[in-house]
């Protein structure tokens, strides 16, 4: 069994870097970039950890992850234990590890961080939950004793599936409704396959699954059935409503309405729920970008990746568009570094003005302006300002809005006694995640505006532990 | 899996189905649609529903084979299935005695101004209803519409049957006439809808149309229905189909509807040249 070397020498220890696949080879293919460490990287990675007396990372994550007591079982080379421990606040070890912004959580206040770089913890869980996965020695659920109690919950998306999870484990009857024709909700349609296989999103919803949750597709909550029917007439006694934030933004600038000019929502289902780049065996169309000039606007995950996307469809130039400079980016920082190898062009502090399109509105180009940062705003950032004279036109063929998103009004309609804000998020209790309507809980990005996988999933458990509590009232 | 409880052909190349989706059914109103996928390749359409039976739990839907999608649906029959159907996506038409209402139905649009004008019909408007096609035997739900009909009028662009032209002459032909309009509908072709919409604007009757643009989800999530009308951006799946006709700018709908126009040409052919090998006939 592995040990800690002394504190001194894990110092001198440098960060494991993650094999990933060539930068030139993997642009052309979908396949995952990051390869994973295999055990004797993950050892020396976990070796490094300096096993703080009081941990700053733990903090830094939305969920607590107990990141020292993992990262000592996998030096115990103790894998299911590992997996065990991250288990016990992270119901998604696997897609968390590869989606979570590490750098701007755990990873950013690691004791490591100031003097070398910090423990790759995102990486370590990752390598935690493959291990275990592909050794078969994931634990079987805990069956509780059934309560008899009916829960729903409203989209299958990480906020709805972290919380069946808990309130399966604790003896309820749980059914997760789904308005697509496939289980996931944005770990499907919107993250490409080369950042997280759809193959571990089916494993983990086949486990939800074998734990019994029942799961219903094609069932648009507020249109096929309402809030109101499924506590009347289907006796669903607490409802979790974890919808997303899936409206998306527009500048609403002039152009946009032009074809070739797609959200990044659309862009990315077309091609990854879809499959349109299997076009013609798939019957889903996308514009194709082999040969064309491509622009992405937006600086986060979305953005990284419908324009990586682009790169792989072949795109001449895959260019992302954003307004502020490279460090006020909300992607993930190895996103940027990845799609950069790729050959994607940052034209940072730039911002479009209008889409300009020939005689049949197709979009042919783009008016952009130069941007400078001036004093930061309310979001702590610096305020991009415009430089005036500075707008130009670049040709392009496609364009991609990745700004955002809204909250979607559709299940809110049938049921305006749910109290939303100014911005149609759902309003919640922060510590029980209780809306306005009795026996009606929510969390994710329709409370929070769009954010992240992992503060989904935070507030999908805190919500079922609530709901638990509410149903034994 | 969605069973075919009943297929029958209405004309050439016009379909009905009715398809077994209790809870869709039991919701649906005049006016919405269905977004459906026939199989694990396949790609998600929109399509109007015609008809619900709450009693039965069936839906309704009528398609014409244009595309290959719905090509290929319209070789499923009795029995078979479709794999995926949902909704009732969209908003229900808005139903009030307006006075006197006309409901325009061009080609397999009349499938979806028929429900509707039965529902005018139900409260109480002096119900007046115009059905278009190209020629007789492409001509649906004659009889349909009569039932629900205070005066009906067939017109068929080769002459084959009813008024030889369009439908547009018999609406206008109406105004001219000093008829008090209070309300038209007119569901059909982009072209014929426009056409309406032209006629009715010098009036200003109050003129409803139902879009069709591209779908993926149909709730909201892909923004590829947008739409422009009074000068906004409207999302046709949540805030449509339906929008007031004086208000919507035909031009860019009819552009980005061209957007895949070469892909789903080749979809087609390719489609046609496969029912061909196994000896089947395209319909």
């Amino acid at each position: 069994m592995a040990q800690f070397p002394p504190v001194k020498d894990r110092m001198k220890m440098s960060r494991m870097d993650m094999p990933e696949q060539d930068p030139n080879v993997r642009n052309t293919n979908f396949e995952e970039v990051a390869l994973g460490y295999n055990v004797g990287l993950a050892l020396n990675e976990a070796q490094r950890c300096l096993q703080c007396k009081t941990p700053t990372c733990i903090d830094m994550c939305p969920v607590n992850i107990k990141i020292d007591q993992f990262i000592e079982r996998i030096v115990a080379e103790d894998y299911v234990g590992a997996y065990n421990k991250i288990r016990e606040d992270n119901f998604l070890p696997a897609i968390c590890g590869r989606v979570c912004p590490q750098d701007k959580q755990c990873e950013s206040t690691c004791v490591l961080t100031k003097k070398f770089s910090s423990v790759a913890i995102g990486r370590l869980e990752r390598f935690v939950a493959d291990k275990v996965m592909s050794l078969n020695m994931i634990p079987a659920p805990v069956k509780a004793k059934p309560t008899g109690k009916k829960v729903a919950i409203v989209g299958s998306g990480p906020a709805g599936l972290a919380c069946a999870a808990d309130l399966v484990g604790m003896g309820h009857e749980v059914t997760v409704y789904e308005a697509l024709h496939e289980l996931g909700g944005v770990l499907v349609y919107g993250i490409p396959e080369f950042r997280l296989p759809k193959a571990i999103v089916r494993q983990e919803i086949q486990r939800l699954a074998d734990a019994g949750v029942k799961f219903v597709k094609n069932a648009v909550i507020g249109k096929t059935i309402t809030i109101d029917e499924l506590q009347q007439e289907e006796g669903v006694q607490a409802i979790f409503i974890g919808v997303g934030a899936g409206l998306p933004k527009f500048m609403d600038i002039k152009g946009e309405e032009l074809a070739g000019v797609y959200s990044a929502n659309e862009f990315l289902t077309r091609v990854n729920l879809m499959k349109a780049y299997k076009f013609p065996e798939f019957d889903s169309p996308v514009l194709d970008p082999e040969g064309r000039n491509v622009v992405v606007v937006g600086g986060g995950n979305t953005a990284m990746d419908a324009v990586r996307t682009a790169k792989r469809l072949g795109a001449k130039t895959a260019r992302i568009i954003y307004r502020r400079s490279e460090d006020e980016m909300p992607a993930r920082t190895e996103e940027i570094h990845h799609a950069k190898q790729e050959g994607v062009i940052f034209q940072t502090l730039t911002n479009p003005l209008e889409y300009l399109g020939d005689k049949n509105q197709r979009v042919n180009g783009v008016k952009l302006q130069k941007m400078e940062l001036g004093e930061p705003d309310k979001s702590g950032r610096r305020r991009p300002q415009e430089i005036k004279g500075s707008e130009y036109i670049e040709p392009i063929d496609i364009a991609i809005v990745a700004i955002g998103n809204g909250s979607n009004p559709l299940l809110l309609e049938t049921n305006p006694d749910i109290k939303t804000n100014k911005w149609g998020n759902i309003e919640v209790n922060p510590e029980t995640m209780e809306t306005s309507k009795k026996g009606i809980f929510a969390g994710g990005d329709i409370v929070t505006g769009g954010a992240t996988v992992i503060l989904a999933m935070g507030a999908g458990r805190k919500a079922a532990k609530a709901m638990n509590e509410y149903l034994n009232r | 899996m969605f069973k075919i409880i009943e297929a029958r052909f209405l004309s050439k190349d016009v379909k009905l189905f009715k398809i077994a989706a209790p809870r869709i059914a039991k919701k649906r109103l005049a006016g919405q649609f269905v977004i459906l996928r026939l199989d694990e390749q396949g790609e998600r359409i929109p399509l109007t529903i015609a008809d619900s039976d709450d009693k039965q739990g069936s839906i309704t839907i009528i398609a014409q084979g244009i595309g290959k999608t719905t090509k290929k649906l319209n070789t499923l029959n009795t029995g078979e299935s479709i794999l995926d159907v949902v909704g009732p996506l969209g908003k229900p038409s808005h139903v009030e005695n307006f006075g006197t209402a006309v409901c325009i139905g061009g080609g397999v649009g009349t499938a979806i101004a028929y429900p509707i004008a039965k529902a005018l019909k139900q409260v109480g408007n002096h119900t007046i209803t115009i059905n278009g096609a190209r020629s007789k035997d492409l001509v649906i739900l004659e009889e349909e519409m009569k039932k629900f009909s205070d005066e009906a009028y067939i017109t068929t662009d080769d002459g084959s049957y009813g008024h030889h032209g369009f439908v547009t002459d018999i609406l206008k032909k109406l105004i001219s006439e000093g008829r008090k309009i209070n309300f038209v509908l007119a569901i059909g072709p982009i072209p014929m809808m426009r056409a309406v919409t032209e006629a009715t604007r010098p009036h200003g009757i109050k003129t409803v149309v139902s879009l069709n643009p591209i779908m993926i989800d149909g709730t909201g999530m892909c923004g590829g229905c947008r739409v422009i009308v009074a000068g906004k951006s409207e999302f046709a799946c949540v805030s449509g189909p339906e929008f007031d006709a004086h208000n919507i700018d035909f031009d860019n709908l009819i552009n980005r509807n061209k957007t895949y126009l070469d892909l789903e040409k080749e979809a087609t052919l390719k489609f046609e040249h496969e029912c061909k090998l196994v000896n089947q006939k395209p319909v």
